[in-house]
């Protein structure tokens, strides 16, 4: 058996973890697991400019892998700064370790240089969270983190280790516990059969059936089961923003996102469906609308979900499976395989004559201010068509993230990346650093705001430090354009604090000053062969500027208070 | 409607505040609360009572099992149980009040523990509302302290909440 110190120890347990690299920024309370990293080369250790930005590459590598992303930090502001991104995983169940240093056991709750109770400030925002108390104890702390961040509903799991159980000079034997047991933790994995049952019968006899499908389809990799069922069956399908990429969005029978910047015809399939299958979804606001009394008044609701108490949380749901997304599925397949009931053929071609009817609305249709400038919308779909779809575009949060959403159709999962339980900007720039790590060789795209940007834009520097090829388009409205849009629709049109025009800085050359590549779009007829010169270059990252109208709002918009068939469609038109 | 609810978790450092956080952070409110190891050194029992209606408590019960900490739990409420509460109160006893409190006490199966020349310390236990109903046997201006342990529980009968 190894003789190692408690930082060497962390690391050969990340290393007996599958772990291949790590996101971290060095100070004080690590630097003896930062000696540890040094004397060896299994795990790869990205110095990120910004603990946040570490937090957010960590998780855009395991939103776009699947695998868990893992961080260091340090104690006190190391930690601090780590929670927005922790928060953002914990909201979205992404897995990810956070392992943040501490002061020496001794010196806790002294107030000593660079503490920080990092158990305490993250608890609302883990799934769990260790303390450190001996070395010794590390590699099964860390067999149980993993654990717990990557099963059931997955989440993110915070390890603080104090300096002194990283100490070099104490060297104890090492082995990496094989299982584990954990007589509290529990994963559920099969669905319930008779409610399966159940739910198959209701979609057997369905009218008007309508599939929403979430984050969780993705998170339990269960899009090839989804795409099954859905096509088996012919219902329309439509995914939320968490969800986009779970079933193919070039799909006929696929309605676009819903929500509150859904389509038209998702959001009123949703209203008028008879039978609603939410599968990994949480029926969260952005959804619902807000008054969940006004919430598909005529459905009855089975919900699958991984998490219980995620059912019946704000909707109650008249069938209630928890379980695993994929095996639940599955189950389902083979029940509809088997029973001798139909699906009702001729009720769902009236069905669909009515949602072609919404479909001819083109909701998303975009109609240029004036000639020569170039609509937000149209950029994301020049960058659909340059990388073919084939790209993983992160975004970050605006105006920007929902043309995103609204224009570059996903057909795979895990290729959208974004933050869509807490909304966090400054998340897609670094986020995309995680998605280059994990796939070096794939198009890795931010469709960003300038505003958001601006969040983590010292990241540019980790780019070139790496030499990671990102494509970031930045959509340029000059303005915090999602706050504007609210203040336009809702406060008279008074822009408090949501623009800053005359202070942007010439982005094109701040990434020169990198010594990345900076192109500005400024006309229409440019964009098209301006994006493909960006695309163009393989090697390099490239900050696209593009100045896009600043008027533009995005539509459709869920009616405040309402149900999901209200929504203001166009400047001059309401539903 | 009011529930008491016991959980099994394991008996670790910050087990406690993460049960206490999810009530403040989901804005569900604890009434009262009691927590010690069980005979199983390893194990915290924990009883809260908590108030709300059904989908409220489902949604209560289904985050605390959440919590990696806890074992098991459960809603005593939903069956037979035994509930108890102990309080230690302090009252003003001078002169003729002392004979009348000393009865009220009886009636009540509490006891004296300690006394001075103005003052009796008095243990009861029983249901919550026993013991509100003795303050309230009290009258106005008598009482000078009150310590109440908060509520604990057990199934009647053979259910038991163990590993
Ligand atoms: C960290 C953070 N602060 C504030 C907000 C609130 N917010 C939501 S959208 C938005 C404007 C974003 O501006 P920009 O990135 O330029 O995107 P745009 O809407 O203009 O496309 C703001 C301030 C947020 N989501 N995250
Ligand atoms: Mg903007």
């Amino acid at each position: 058996m190894d003789q190692l110190s408690g930082g060497e120890m962390l690391i050969r347990a990340l290393h007996d973890e599958g772990v291949e690299i790590i996101f971290g920024y060095p100070g004080g309370a690590v630097l003896h697991i930062y000696d540890a990293i040094f004397h060896q080369d299994k795990v790869e250790h990205i110095l990120v400019r910004h603990e946040q930005a570490a937090t957010h590459a960590a998780d855009g590598y395991a939103r776009s892998s699947g695998k868990p992303g893992v961080v260091l930090v340090t104690s006190g502001p190391g930690a601090t700064n780590a929670v927005t991104g922790i928060a953002t995983a914990y909201m979205d169940s992404i897995p990810m370790i956070v392992i943040s240093g501490q002061v020496d056991s001794r010196m806790i709750g002294t107030d000593g240089f660079q503490e920080t109770d990092m158990v305490g400030i993250s608890r609302p925002v883990v799934k769990h969270s260790f303390m450190v108390r001996k070395a010794q104890d590390i590699p099964l702390i860390v067999r149980k983190a993993f654990h717990i961040a990557t099963t059931g509903r997955p989440g993110p799991v915070v390890i603080d280790i104090p300096k002194d159980a990283t100490d070099p000079k104490v060297k104890q034997p090492y082995e990496y516990p094989e299982d584990i047991k954990l007589r509290s933790y529990t994963v559920p994995a099969k669905g319930h059969s008779g409610q399966i049952k159940k739910a198959v019968d209701a979609l057997l006899t369905a009218k008007r059936p309508m599939i929403y499908t979430g984050g969780g389809v993705i998170q339990g990799n269960a899009s090839e089961q989804l795409s099954e069922l859905t096509r088996k069956l012919g219902f329309p399908i439509t995914n939320t923003l968490m969800g986009l990429g779970a079933y193919p969005a070039s799909d006929k029978q696929f309605l676009g996102m819903l929500g509150m910047h859904g389509t038209y015809e998702a959001n009123m399939a949703m209203h008028y469906c008879d039978v609603l299958l939410g599968i990994g979804a949480r029926f969260d606001d952005r959804v619902t609308n807000s008054d969940t009394s006004k919430f598909c008044p005529d459905a009855t609701i089975l919900h699958v979900d991984i998490d219980p108490a995620s059912i019946s949380k704000t909707v109650t749901a008249d069938v209630p499976i928890v379980g695993s997304v994929a095996p639940v599925l599955e189950e389902m397949i083979d029940l509809i395989d088997k029973s001798d009931k139909k699906v009702d053929k001729k009720a769902l071609e009236v069905w669909w004559s009515q949602i072609d009817q919404w479909r001819e609305k083109d909701c998303l249709k975009v109609t240029p201010s004036a000639e020569s400038i170039i609509m937000p919308q149209d950029v994301v779909k020049a960058a659909f068509e340059i990388t073919k779809g084939e790209a993983y575009v992160s975004s970050d949060v605006g105006q920007h993230q929902m043309f995103a959403a609204q224009y570059y159709g996903f057909d795979k999962p895990r290729r959208w990346i974004n933050s869509g339980g807490l909304g966090t900007m400054g998340f897609g720039f670094p986020a995309a650093m995680g998605v280059q790590f994990a796939y070096p060789g794939a198009i890795s795209v931010c469709i960003t705001g300038e505003g958001s940007f601006l969040m983590n834009q010292q990241e540019f520097a980790t780019c070139m430090q790496y030499q990671l090829p990102i494509k970031i388009i930045c959509l340029n409205n000059q303005a915090l354009g999602m706050v504007k849009q609210w203040q336009d629709m809702q406060y008279g049109g008074r822009h408090s604090h949501s623009t800053y025009a005359e202070s942007l800085p010439d982005f094109s050359k701040l990434a020169e000053a990198y010594g990345h590549v900076g192109i500005k779009i400024e006309k229409a007829d440019e964009l098209y062969p301006k994006l493909e010169e960006a695309f163009a270059f393989k090697d390099k990252l490239v900050f696209v500027d593009v100045l896009v109208d600043p008027n533009e709002h995005v539509y459709p918009m869920a009616i405040k208070g309402g149900a999901m068939k209200d929504m203001v469609l166009s400047k001059s038109e309401r539903t | 409607m009011r529930h008491i609810i016991s959980v099994l978790m394991e008996n670790e450092p910050g087990a406690l505040s993460r049960v206490v956080g999810l009530f403040s952070q989901r804005n569900y409110n604890i009434d009262s609360l009691t927590v010690a190891p069980t005979e199983d050194q390893s194990l915290s029992r924990l009883t809260l009572t908590t108030s709300g209606d059904d989908a409220r408590i489902e949604q209560i019960t289904k985050h605390l099992n959440k919590i990696v900490d806890v074992v098991k739990l459960v809603d005593l409420t939903e069956g037979a149980h035994i509930e108890r509460e102990l309080m230690l109160i302090k009252v003003k006893a001078v002169g003729a009040q002392r004979a009348e409190i000393k009865r009220s006490v009886d009636i009540f199966r509490g006891s004296v523990v300690d006394l001075t020349a103005n003052v009796f310390t008095i243990q009861l236990t029983g249901t919550g509302d026993k013991l509100d109903s003795f303050i309230a046997a009290l009258g106005d201006n008598v009482v000078l302290e009150v310590a109440r342990t908060g509520v604990s529980g057990i199934s009647r009968g053979e259910k038991t909440l163990a590993l």
